[in-house]
């Protein structure tokens, strides 16, 4: 990963939000990836979803594993800590920081190689404990940094560059984590960032583990044709199931729509995400409907996208472990240690 | 001759049938009359029905080593009758159930045998399947009372305390002993020869396993996250810190956890939760074994290279790979030392016993956080399992952690532009921030190349200058780590080296040597790197031997790499079948060695 430092210009007329930053404010390093990476969109949408969240960037703790998809969060929130873990363990990382402070915002980026293959586990687990943290997968379908072999998210049939088909079953990192009980589902493409920022958003809002499957075309090794994961194909198959809108907790809602089109769904932060549902049967809080409807349009060679799935009472680790609100490493060691006297007296069991 | 408190016997059981409270029993009393005691737990991996042995050494004069001689064995597992007759010393006693008749072969001239109809008279008093299973145990235990002449008023008094709120428990355990003691005193000579005789050798002492030590001194160190994979002989660590945390961490005013414990999907992730606590700030730790350490290593590094704090407590057992998982072993010497790919070397500390276990579960955090990087404390499934008789653990309340060099938001104002890896003091230490706290301290922490700016790095001298300075760093940590326990005898010109468990075989050795004038001076490493006392005794001594529980003599080979000292100058004393070692052994293969250099 080199490191190139971006000038720090702000030009007077830019935008502020209420936190008094500029967009400009949320950016990171000069982006080291390929012209044309579907990462680098996404990367702008997660400094757009940030600055219009009015999150203070140091407040925020960004981590990832190993690969291009993990090199991105040097390349956002350059005032926030960043973790490149080591490959697929981002999640044990975010558990063990999110369970030690609970009071920054955690955001993990993964890729497909990273998620589905060497830290498949991690992942899961990482969902069943529900840890709050917003987890990107960007899902390109191959691996970069070694030029161009197939990860396991590309779908059987489709091609390498060099011609060669894949032969094994794709892991869909969207079913998988509705079965797991992922309490947040999201599946958006890394060109439509109209899509994306309220989906970040969201997910950040979200109390829990939030899993965000981007789909974001790898320019150099998987966008020719033959291959499921390139900008021409996803264009072409996406299909937007439901679009969320996010209301932030001060916001009321006040613009109307007809019943059945909406959904609102309130968040433990107390702010609103509006789902419009685009497919009319499509039903986003309830799990196993979710799961059967993207099952039968994949089946059609269609990609699902939006907010597939939020169950709005979900409990995260601190509420399951029921955990202090003070964060632990803010509980003051006097309130830590019983004391000499203490042990005196715990010892009489040892007698 | 009366062999009065200086004595062994073992109990041989079948695992799952409930012997642990009748043994557990037995200590305590012996150890209330004020007689020095220990007790090993020799058992299967298996839940239900393989033979268990526990062995209890009584010794007026404080050994607590194991010892291979058994004066006296209740055999209570038929399945094993065969061997454990074969282990009673010549002149001995054995305790069998005869209910059944024993196998004619199976009588050895030389040793008495005292038959108790334990099962028949357990079924006729109690009713219940599982009740006459386990009465049967406490019944044993009320006959060794006899014939060993414990103080009956203690046992009565420990039966008060366990079962005082269980009335119908506590009748049915009374009379177990009672048919067990009355039927020894009606039938043999009561008490043997072995017996005892009340002291007042334990009154400043306690019987506690490394294990339960180990988590009461993560939480008198403030040690907040746990994250842990099950696995023998590590997890009662876990469990105990959770007991202790649910007494002593609770908030008063909501009830709510002031610790958060994780029993991750693996030891990858186990380490992993670890260094992800550690990096926000708070203090954690994750108990394993060897086959964790291995599964660990490539985080580990990481930890190494990106300056992170982690506490690793490696109860060793037997490797390699699953190996023997409920048998003891210092397999991990070398593993712990320079865990994960590169070069690395790791601050690694040794107890000896369960109050080291608490000292340096404590000490750990301190050095892990000065030195920002991962701290094993090896103990071993002898010491983290066993009941040891030690002396009562001691807490000084103006302890305040030392977590190093993490800057405030505060001092952050103070700087221009904070670096990560600089090293401002020349100690090789650079200083840290936590996330979350202030927007002049963010940095990146990576495990690739970086240069001492923090950022990414291919450049070769850039590489250089920062594992130099980590080097540096860890090398300084010698001075920090436990010192070694030295003690000198004039004129000796031999040295008995050791580590971790092997002291108390050590020590006891060291008496029998000079009871038969052989003066050998003593040390017990107690942490790595080794500070430059170690190299100086070595090099003081015409030969030392280094005693210890693996096949490869690995502190050995640690003492050579790390002290440049003469291979010829470190003999290799060796004992590595599971058990923990004995003086026996230690005197035996010293002397072979020395009359075959005479």
């Amino acid at each position: 990963m080199t490191y190139i430092a971006k000038p720090k210009v702000h030009h007077p007329s830019l935008q502020k939000n209420a936190v008094g930053l500029t967009r400009r404010d949320y950016e990171g390093a000069i982006t080291t990836l390929c012209a044309g990476c579907g990462h680098d969109s996404i990367t702008a949408a997660i400094i757009q979803a940030f600055w219009e969240l009015s999150i203070e960037p140091h407040r925020v703790a960004k981590l990832s594993g190993i690969g291009c998809s993990s090199k991105t969060p040097a390349y956002f929130l350059r005032e926030a800590h960043g973790f490149n873990g080591v490959h697929g363990r981002m999640p044990a990382l975010v558990a063990g920081a999110n369970a030690a402070n609970r009071d920054v915002t955690y955001i993990g980026i993964s890729g497909d190689g990273d998620s589905l293959s060497i830290g498949l586990g991690q992942l899961c687990h990482a969902i069943r404990r529900n840890v709050n943290v917003l987890y990107v997968l960007e899902n390109n379908g191959v691996y970069g940094l070694t030029k161009g072999q197939f990860s396991a998210s590309a779908d059987p049939g489709s091609t390498s560059k060099k011609g060669e088909a894949n032969t094994m079953s794709a892991i869909d990192g969207c079913l998988m984590a509705l079965t797991l009980g992922a309490t947040f589902v999201a599946r958006a493409f890394s060109g439509d960032k109209e899509q994306l920022v309220p989906i970040i958003k969201a997910g950040l809002a979200h109390n829990g583990f939030a899993f965000v499957d981007v789909i974001s075309p790898c320019v150099t090794f998987n966008d020719h044709e033959g291959s499921t994961k390139s900008y021409a194909y996803t264009r072409e198959k996406n299909v937007e199931v439901v679009h969320a809108d996010f209301v932030p907790p001060a916001q009321a809602i006040t613009t109307e729509y007809g019943p059945g089109a909406v959904r609102n769904v309130r968040l433990h932060d107390g702010s609103w995400v509006r789902l419009h549902k685009v497919a009319e049967e499509y039903e986003p809080t309830d799990r196993d409907r979710s799961y059967a409807y993207i099952r039968d349009r994949q089946k059609e060679g269609e990609v699902v996208t939006g907010l597939l799935y939020i169950s709005p009472d979900s409990t995260d680790f601190h509420g399951q472990s029921n955990t202090v609100a003070t964060p632990l490493v803010s509980v003051p060691y006097e309130d830590l240690c019983p004391g000499s006297a203490e042990l005196v007296k715990l010892q009489r069991r040892f007698r | 001759m009366d062999r009065i408190n200086e004595f062994a016997f073992k109990i041989a059981t079948a695992n799952g049938t409930g012997s642990a409270s009748a043994n557990g029993l037995i200590m305590q009393a012996i150890f209330r009359m004020g007689v020095p005691v220990t007790g090993k737990n020799v058992f299967p991996s298996n839940i239900q029905g393989l033979p268990t042995w526990y062995e209890i050494r009584v010794n007026r004069h404080g050994y607590t080593a194991r010892t291979p001689h058994f004066d006296l064995l209740v055999a209570m597992n038929p399945a094993t009758y065969e061997k454990d007759v074969a282990e009673v010393r010549s002149g001995g006693w054995l305790v069998y159930d005869s209910t059944w008749p024993l196998d004619p072969r199976l009588a050895r001239p030389d040793v008495q045998y005292l038959g108790i109809p334990l099962a028949e008279m357990c079924n006729a008093q109690f009713s219940a399947i599982r009740e006459r299973i386990l009465m049967k145990n406490i019944a044993y235990a009320g006959a060794l009372a006899a014939l060993l002449d414990m103080d009956t008023d203690i046992i009565r008094a420990l039966l008060d305390e366990k079962f005082g709120k269980k009335p119908a428990l506590m009748e049915s355990n009374r009379k177990a002993v009672s048919l067990g003691s009355d039927y020894a005193r009606t039938h043999f000579q009561c008490p043997l020869p072995i017996r005892l005789e009340p002291m007042d050798k334990t009154k400043d002492s306690i019987l506690i396993d490394g294990n339960t030590a180990a988590a009461l001194g993560c939480v008198y160190a403030g040690a907040t996250v746990g994250a842990w994979y099950p696995i023998t002989p590590a997890t009662s660590v876990m469990e105990a810190f959770k007991g202790f945390c649910q007494k002593y961490r609770r908030e008063p005013e909501t009830g709510r956890n002031r610790f958060a414990i994780l029993q991750a999907e693996d030891e990858l992730a186990a380490i992993g939760m670890v260094i992800g606590a550690s990096w926000a700030g708070a203090r954690a730790f994750t108990p394993t074994a060897g086959p964790g350490i291995s599964l660990m290593s490539e985080f580990i590094g990481l930890a190494y290279y990106a300056e992170v704090p982690a506490v690793i407590f490696d109860v060793q057992r037997t490797g390699p790979s699953t190996g023997m998982p409920t048998r003891t072993q210092q397999g991990d010497l070398m593993l712990c030392a320079y865990a994960s790919h590169g070069d690395t070397r790791h601050i690694c500390l040794y107890p000896a016993d369960p109050r080291e276990a608490f000292e340096f579960a404590a000490a750990s955090f301190d050095l892990a956080e000065r030195y920002q990087t991962p701290v094993f404390v090896l103990s071993d499934l002898d010491i983290g399992m066993n009941d040891w008789m030690v002396p009562a653990l001691t807490w000084d309340d103006t302890y305040r952690p030392d977590r190093g060099k993490v800057l405030t938001p505060e001092e952050l104002e103070h700087v221009t532009t904070f670096f990560r890896y600089l090293d401002p003091d020349g100690d090789g230490i650079p200083y840290r921030t936590l996330p979350g706290m202030s927007p002049k301290g963010a940095y990146f922490t990576r495990g690739s190349g970086h240069n001492r700016f923090g950022f990414y790095t291919e450049d070769g001298d850039e590489y250089v200058d920062v594992v130099d300075r980590i080097d540096r760093k860890i090398q300084h940590a010698a001075r920090a780590v436990p010192v070694p326990l030295v003690r000198t005898v004039a004129g000796a010109k031999i040295g008995l080296v050791t580590v971790g468990g092997c002291h108390a075989a050590c020590v006891e050795a060291l008496d029998l040597f000079a009871q038969e004038g052989v003066a050998i001076d003593y040390l017990r490493v107690r942490g790595f790197p080794f500070s430059a006392d170690v190299a100086s005794f070595l090099e003081s001594h015409e030969v030392n031997f280094v005693v210890e529980q693996n096949r490869d003599g690995q502190l050995r080979s640690l003492l050579m790499l790390e002290t440049g000292v003469a291979v010829e100058k470190l003999q290799s004393v060796r004992y590595y079948g599971g058990f923990p070692m004995s003086a026996h052994h230690v005197v035996s293969a010293v002397k072979a060695k020395l009359e075959k250099a005479a």
